[in-house]
This record gives structure tokens, C-alpha cells and sequence, in this order.
């Protein structure tokens, strides 16, 4: 019988594969990498060779040029592909365009790495698949109970709301500019919004890859410097740290929302000087990530990210065996 | 209640006074009653529970969830009501959701034990954290968005019924002490339904008559001296004192009701009328530091020992009511022989006159506001000048009454510290922590900080000062960055301020009064910013007068 530890096993490196010899999102350049998703503390460049969605390697190819590996081989979701007898396939994560959880199987033993995940609907990615497993590796970005994030609609009517009630002012809503800033401008859509929506510089190239993917966006057009009265009105997208930057001086009064599990804490709120904060995550929050291993109920849990100490506990309370593996170089404090 | 907890949700993020005029107004005008009555007692602080204290809610959680669990929430998050409003594990079948006024009823009328046991169905029934973070915040009586009370009937005026012509805050401010929440009679005339509710109400509050600043170089010229009264703008707080209909009531310029912290003077008014005057802290006939005032502020009740020590009186300079004459449309020089009369019939030492100062020319006055005479003037604040044939009229009309404050004391600080603005400053550093040179222990000259500030440049200055700040920061914490400031190398600040106190909570001793930037001193070098010793020599002069 083999162990869990046997077939995947944590290094500096990231998450190694001994069998197959391979890492899931390694945080240091390595022969054979899989990258579950585009997120750049997930996706780093100079691997030897990649493989991953096509989705995730055209980010990846966005972000850094096409020389960001010697190879690279594209795995659609559902496809399965060897390495060295141990079998991989590439199962929708729900967090965004392209990610992916890393289902490896061995020998009759099936361990699942999720990758960042979400549970709820995301108009612009696939749902996460569950995928029974012996073992589940999860995230834990939002793991502790005050973590709940609300309805998505809710959060965009919010936000419209305000718009409606301040015609004066523009909004400028903070996002990450891989998944999130796309997925604000669609459910803003969804939600009716048909005015030109201004971006920031820095998400027009990933905006025009998620169009190619098949994401329609609407009308944008860039935040550029005009006469100050014309973005009375507006909502403009832009990455987190451009809200605090010189660049938002030219928004008339602007109304600082920003877009993040994070804002669910108020202080976190008050201390980024946001305004209106909109509780909306690429990530599973507490709810999302204990109804996952419920579902599950691997034969053991084990934990890369977050607050793992929390997750850790509500498993083992579960009759869960559940164990932190203390990875290093993934957080997401702008998501 | 989803309405009320987006509201209060939005308020506590907001900075900017405009936006949360809008954000009330708006909600005062699209809830129905008696929601919105009960939300804007709530949001005046006319209305207050202690229905149930935080423990328990602690107590309700650990029993539905691992303490441990909890533990680490609250620890993660640092406040309770917050804390509680994400983690709560609802039980299902809950109720629906309740509304604001339902809570309130049971609020007010329940008993303790009931009240924590109706929280408990509201929370499991309310979906959302904000609106569980409300509820607790309403049943604490902790609001703390804020708002004042001024701004929240500033809404109500501003959701008036195009028909009514537009309405006063001062008008609301009038009714205010004869109105009841949910005000359901208030909004009926706001909204045209009905006429105007009765203001009839013993002791209630006047909206006070408010003086415009005086811009030297355009008013004098306009100006005949002779047309004008004269008296010394005391450092107190303006207060208004009511006696009518046997009830007694002491107010603040906002119309806070602060009768029970200062029984001692209402005590002294023993006839009929309603003065507006100066309170302050008068011993042995001289007029004490502001701190002094400061020790009875704030407290709800006071025992004879802190009334002995700190005895408070009115420095009376208008009249607004004689008996059961209303004499604010009589002229200024009319009310003031009544005022005069008035005071002179109490005879109490807790209620003296603002004398007036004669004089025949603005030179005149000039040279007695720049150098006062021996005695409370030197504690004033400036300068009051008063139209003669004016009647009392509410707000800040312009002209009848003007403020001429003494100059501010000035001094040059070095700037060490800026953080990021809120609202339409979130992008700028425009709060500014300054200090001067003192001597540590182990004898170095060291910055020590004496105070911050937020105002007194101009658009184009904040530019220049927020560039300085990203040039030249050497650490940040969260929104506050620690900037160069050497000897050699800085940013010194002219700070304007009104006046200084000694202060335990400063590491510098002493804090400043109102203060704010009056000049950027591009051409000083930090190293000859003033000492520490600079401002100890002012203080101990202001004490000495």
C-alpha cells in the first residue's frame, strides 16, 4: 500500500511528484511544472517545460512573453495525460479563466491539489468539479468563519446603487487585474450596466484575452486623461494599487470601492480608505471551503495556504484527518 | 432593517459630509414609517439602549460554535459586534427578517432576559453580516458612524417637499425638542401631508445665531464702527440656558441637551426667559483654562466634590426670551437692556454680563484686540462685533454679527509623519504629524511630535507636500508613512493654533488647540524648526494670565 506522502510531497520548490517527477505550482524555476491557474504566485516564468490549460498557458504567455518556457503542453479539462505511469488530468477549479485542480492518480490512490477555488458561479470560468479523491489539498485563503461571502448580485447592486445616487462622482472599483476585474465587468453587465466601462492600463491586455477566450465585456475604453467632468458618472476598473496612486487624481471626487474577500473586514477597509467595499472573492470563503471537504470526505486533508490553523480544526472536529503544510509564497492579499 | 444597516454600513466608511447629507437624505426619503423615524432617533442619539450587553452575545456564540474557532475570528477581527455579526452560526428555520421598528418596540419594552433571546431569532434570521453587525451596534447603543446629530436633521430638511418651498435646518432644530420619535408628524409636513407640527414645548431649544469671520481688508472699509456693539469672544462653549413653564434646560449651540451635567448653573436661573451666553469655569471671579470646562464636559452626571472644584457659570450676551415674551425680533441694543436687566435681577455669580467694549473706530478696536487688558480678556478668543439694530435670526446670516479672532500663535514644526486622506483625499497624504526639537535622555536633540493636522493649505500646496511625502518616505505602517526629517533634510511646517494644554496623553506634555498649517517653509532647514521650550514658555504664559 502506498502512502499519500509517497506519490506528492511538499519542497521548497512547491508541491513535488516523486512517481512522476513534476511540481504543481512551484515557486521556483524546475524541469516539469503543472500550473493549475495564471495568478502570478502560482504561474511563475522560466520553467522548463509547463503544462497546463490552454487558457492558463496563453496568460501565462501574456504575462511574460511567449520565451516563459522551453515547452509547454496544453491539457484540456477532462483529458488525461502521463508522466513517468502516474496520471494527470486537469478538472475546472471555478476560480478563474482557465484554472484548473490537478487530479494525480497512482497506483489506485487519487490525490487531488485544487489549486484556488471557488464554489459559487463565476460568468466567466467553468464551475468547480468535486472529484472524489483519497486525498484533498485545498486552500484556505478565507479559512476562518468570518469569512461568508455574500451573493455576488447583491454586492454589483450595491455598487450600482451608489452610482445611481452620486451621478456627480465616478466610482472606481479596485480588482485584480487576472479574473476579478473581468468578472466585475461582466456581472456588471449581467446586471445592465451598458455604459462604456473605463479600465486601467494595466487590464486592457488581460481584458482582450479573455474577449479572444469568449468572455464578451461590453464597451470599454481606456482610463485615460480627459476633462475631469467626463467620467462624472462613470465606474472605472482598475488593480488595487492604482486606487491609493497618483493616477486616480483625475476622476472627479472618486468613490474608492474595491472588490475583495478581504473587505469583508471593516477595518481592512477603513485602513485601504475604501468607501464602498465589495465583498466579492475569486476564493472559496469559510462556508464554501468546509461544505467542499464535506462533500468529499477525503481520507485526509491536507492544507497549503491561509489561515490553515482554523480548517485544520473544523476537519479534525469532522472526523477529518487534516494536516497544514505550511507552503510558502502563495497569498493573495488583493483578492 | 436591511435598508438601516446599509445606511449605517455606508456612513462608517464615509468621510466626506456631503455624501452622508445624500446618503441620510435618501434613505429618509425612500423608507416608509416609522422605519425611518426610529433610524433617525437613532442616528440623533434621541434614542439609546443597553437592552443587552456584549457578553452575552458572546455567551449565545460559544454556545453554537467551537470557542476555539471563535477564538481565533475575534482575535482576527478585534471587535465583538463584528466579530459575532460574521461567525454567527444561524439555527435554521428561522423567521423572516425582522424590520427596524419591530426590533425597536421589543427593544424598549422587553424585558433583559426576553431581549437576548429575541436577538438570538433575529440574528438567525437576518442573512447578511451587515445587517447582524447593525443590530448589534443598535442594541449596544454604539453607533459610532459618525454623524452628528446636526447633520442627521440637516437630511430631514433636505427631503422636503419641493411644495414647502425648502426648509431650515434651524426649523427642524426648533421642533426637534417637541417632537417624539418616530416623528411620523415631522414627515407628514415634510412631504406636504399635513401642516407644520407645534413647536409648543417648555424650555425648548432656540436655533442659535451664528457670526461670520471677518475678512479685514473688504469689511472695515464697508463698515461704520458706529453701527456696530463690541465684546470679547470668551473660550468657552456657546451654551443656551431655558427656564419656562417651571421646566429648566441647558443646551449646546447643536441643541444637546446637557441640563444634568451642569445643575448648578441652571440653578441660578431663577426667573423665566432664555439666555444665550458663554458657559465656562468661573473661580474667584476669573475665568479658568478651557481645560478646566473640559473636566465637566463630556460626563452625564457630576457629584457636588467636581462641581465644588470646577463651578461652572453663564457669561450671558443675549436674551431670546423675557417671561412669556419672545424678544429675538426686538434690535440687538433692544435685547441688550433687557438682557441687562434680566441679569442684574438674578444676582448670582454663576450668571454675570459679557461686558460690552466701547470704542469709536476700527483703529481703535484694533489696538484693543491686539493688546487686551489685564484680566479675562486675555483669555478671549478675540472679538465679537455686533449690529445694533439687528434682530436675532438663526443660522449664519451675513452681516449682522462677525467674529474677529485674535491671531493665532505660530510655530515651526518639523513635519514626521503623513497619512492617506479619506474620500476624494484617499490618494493624497494629508494628514500631517509634526514635532519640535527637544532633548532626549541620553542628551541628543531629538523631533518630538506636538500635534497633527489636516487643513490650512491650498490644492496646489497638498500636491507639493504629498510629493515630499512619496519622495522622501523612510518607513510606512498601513497608511502612514514616516518621512526624512533631519537637521539637514525636511519639510518644516508653519503650524497656526489657538491655544495649548497641558497633556498627560502626549508624550510632549502639551497639545494643541485647533491647529492647521499656515505656511510650508520650503526655505528653513528642520535644524532651526523651534524647540520644545518655545512652547512650554507659551504655555506657562497662557496659565499665568
Amino acid at each position: 500500500m502506498i502512502r499519500p506522502q509517497d506519490l506528492l510531497c511538499p519542497r521548497p520548490e512547491g508541491l513535488y511528484c516523486a512517481p512522476g517527477d513534476f511540481y504543481v505550482d512551484p515557486v521556483r524555476p524546475v524541469d516539469r511544472a503543472v500550473i493549475t491557474h495564471g495568478h502570478s504566485d502560482h504561474a511563475r516564468a522560466g520553467h522548463y517545460n509547463v503544462l497546463a490549460t490552454p487558457q492558463t498557458l496563453d496568460i501565462m504567455r501574456e504575462r511574460y512573453g511567449g520565451e516563459f518556457a522551453h515547452t509547454t503542453e496544453a491539457v484540456v479539462y477532462g483529458q488525461t495525460v502521463a508522466r513517468n505511469g502516474v496520471e494527470v488530468t486537469l478538472v475546472p477549479a471555478g476560480h478563474v479563466l482557465g484554472s484548473a485542480q490537478a487530479v494525480v492518480r497512482w497506483r489506485g490512490l487519487t490525490m487531488v491539489v485544487s489549486g484556488d477555488y471557488k464554489r459559487r458561479r463565476d460568468p466567466t470560468c467553468p464551475p468547480f468539479e468535486p472529484t472524489p479523491c483519497d486525498v484533498f489539498i485545498t486552500e484556505a485563503t478565507f479559512g476562518l468563519p468570518v469569512f461568508r461571502h455574500p451573493d455576488d448580485k447583491g454586492e454589483i447592486a450595491r455598487l450600482l446603487r451608489s452610482a445611481a445616487q452620486f451621478p456627480e462622482r465616478s466610482h472606481i472599483v479596485g480588482a485584480y487585474a487576472l479574473g476579478k476585474a473581468q468578472r466585475i465587468i461582466r456581472l456588471l453587465r449581467e446586471a445592465g450596466w451598458s455604459d462604456v466601462i473605463y479600465v486601467h492600463g494595466a487590464l486592457e491586455r488581460l481584458n482582450a484575452l479573455y474577449e479572444r477566450h469568449g468572455v464578451d465585456l461590453g464597451p470599454l475604453a481606456p482610463a485615460t486623461t480627459e476633462k475631469k467632468g467626463d467620467f462624472a458618472g462613470a465606474i472605472i476598473v482598475a488593480p488595487p494599487s492604482a486606487m491609493q496612486d497618483r493616477w486616480s487624481r483625475r476622476f472627479p471626487e472618486p468613490v474608492a470601492a474595491f472588490a475583495s474577500g478581504w473587505m469583508q473586514i471593516r477595518a481592512r477597509a477603513k485602513q485601504r480608505g475604501v468607501e464602498l467595499p465589495l465583498v466579492i472573492s475569486d476564493h472559496a470563503d469559510w462556508d464554501e471551503l468546509t461544505a467542499t471537504v464535506d462533500d468529499l470526505r477525503p481520507g485526509e486533508l491536507w492544507i497549503t495556504h491561509g489561515r490553515e490553523e482554523a480548517l485544520a480544526r473544523w476537519a479534525t472536529l469532522n472526523g477529518i484527518e487534516a494536516k497544514a503544510l505550511a507552503l510558502v509564497g502563495y497569498e493573495d492579499d488583493d483578492d | 432593517m436591511r435598508a438601516f444597516a446599509e445606511l449605517l454600513d455606508r456612513l462608517s466608511l464615509t468621510a466626506s459630509r456631503n455624501a452622508k447629507l445624500t446618503m441620510v437624505r435618501d434613505y429618509l426619503r425612500e423608507t416608509p414609517d416609522p422605519d425611518r423615524g426610529w433610524a433617525l432617533a437613532a442616528l440623533t442619539g434621541d434614542l439609546t439602549f443597553d437592552a443587552a450587553k456584549p457578553a452575552f452575545i458572546r455567551k449565545a456564540v460559544e454556545s453554537r460554535m467551537d470557542p476555539q474557532l471563535f477564538r481565533w475570528s475575534y482575535d482576527y477581527v478585534g471587535d465583538l459586534a463584528e466579530a459575532v455579526s460574521l461567525v454567527w452560526p444561524a439555527r435554521p428555520g428561522a423567521n423572516r427578517e425582522p424590520q427596524l421598528s419591530e426590533v425597536i418596540d421589543a427593544l424598549r419594552g422587553a424585558s433583559r432576559a426576553e431581549v437576548q433571546r429575541l436577538i438570538e431569532g433575529w440574528l438567525d434570521a437576518m442573512r447578511e453580516p451587515r445587517e447582524r453587525w447593525a443590530l448589534l451596534k443598535l442594541m449596544t447603543g454604539a453607533m459610532r458612524v459618525g454623524l452628528t446629530a446636526r447633520l442627521a436633521k440637516r437630511a430631514a430638511a433636505e427631503m422636503a417637499h419641493p411644495d414647502l418651498g425648502g426648509v431650515e435646518p434651524a426649523e427642524i432644530e426648533e421642533l426637534w425638542h417637541a417632537l417624539a420619535p418616530p416623528y411620523g408628524d415631522l414627515f407628514a409636513w415634510l412631504e406636504g401631508r399635513s401642516g407644520k407640527p407645534s413647536s409648543a414645548n417648555p424650555a425648548r431649544f432656540r436655533p442659535v445665531m451664528l457670526a461670520q469671520a471677518i475678512d479685514e481688508a473688504v469689511d472695515f472699509g464697508k463698515l461704520d464702527p458706529s453701527d456696530y456693539a463690541a465684546e470679547w469672544k470668551w473660550d468657552g462653549i456657546r451654551v443656551q440656558a431655558a427656564h419656562e413653564g417651571g421646566v429648566r434646560r441647558l443646551y449646546t449651540r447643536t441643541g444637546d441637551d446637557i441640563s444634568k451635567t451642569f445643575p448648578d448653573v441652571l440653578e441660578a436661573l431663577e426667573d423665566e426667559g432664555v439666555l444665550d451666553g458663554e458657559l465656562l469655569v468661573i473661580r474667584d471671579g476669573k475665568v479658568a483654562p478651557f481645560a478646566d470646562l473640559q473636566q465637566r464636559l463630556n460626563r452625564k452626571t457630576v457629584d457636588a466634590k467636581l462641581m465644588a472644584a470646577h463651578p461652572a457659570a453663564i457669561r450671558a450676551y443675549d436674551v431670546l426670551q423675557v417671561g412669556a415674551e419672545d424678544t429675538r425680533g426686538l434690535s440687538f441694543a433692544e435685547r441688550r437692556r433687557r438682557l441687562e436687566a434680566f441679569v442684574a435681577k438674578e444676582g448670582s455669580s454663576r450668571i454675570d454680563l459679557s461686558p460690552i467694549q466701547p470704542f469709536a473706530t476700527w483703529d481703535e478696536l484694533a489696538t484693543l484686540r491686539a493688546s487686551p487688558p489685564e484680566g479675562d480678556p486675555q483669555a478671549a478668543e478675540g472679538l465679537m462685533l455686533k449690529r445694533l439694530d439687528s434682530v436675532y435670526e438663526a443660522g449664519r446670516p451675513k452681516g449682522p454679527w462677525f467674529k474677529w479672532k485674535r491671531d493665532p500663535f505660530l510655530v515651526d514644526a518639523v513635519l514626521m509623519y503623513a497619512q492617506r486622506g479619506h474620500g476624494k483625499r484617499s490618494s493624497y497624504y494629508s494628514d500631517y504629524t509634526f514635532g519640535v526639537w527637544t532633548q532626549n535622555d541620553m542628551g541628543q536633540r531629538t523631533l518630538t511630535p506636538v500635534g497633527k493636522a489636516y487643513f490650512g493649505f491650498t490644492d496646489e500646496e497638498l500636491l507639493q507636500i504629498d510629493k515630499f511625502v512619496r519622495d522622501n518616505t523612510i518607513e510606512r505602517f498601513g497608511p502612514v508613512r514616516s518621512v526624512r526629517a533631519e537637521p539637514h533634510h525636511g519639510l518644516v511646517l508653519e503650524v497656526a493654533f489657538e491655544g495649548l494644554q497641558r497633556s498627560t496623553r502626549h508624550k510632549s506634555g502639551v497639545a494643541m488647540r485647533f491647529p492647521r498649517i499656515s505656511r510650508l517653509r520650503w526655505d528653513k532647514p528642520p535644524g532651526e524648526a523651534d524647540e520644545l521650550e518655545a512652547l512650554e514658555r507659551m504655555l506657562a504664559q497662557m496659565e499665568g494670565r
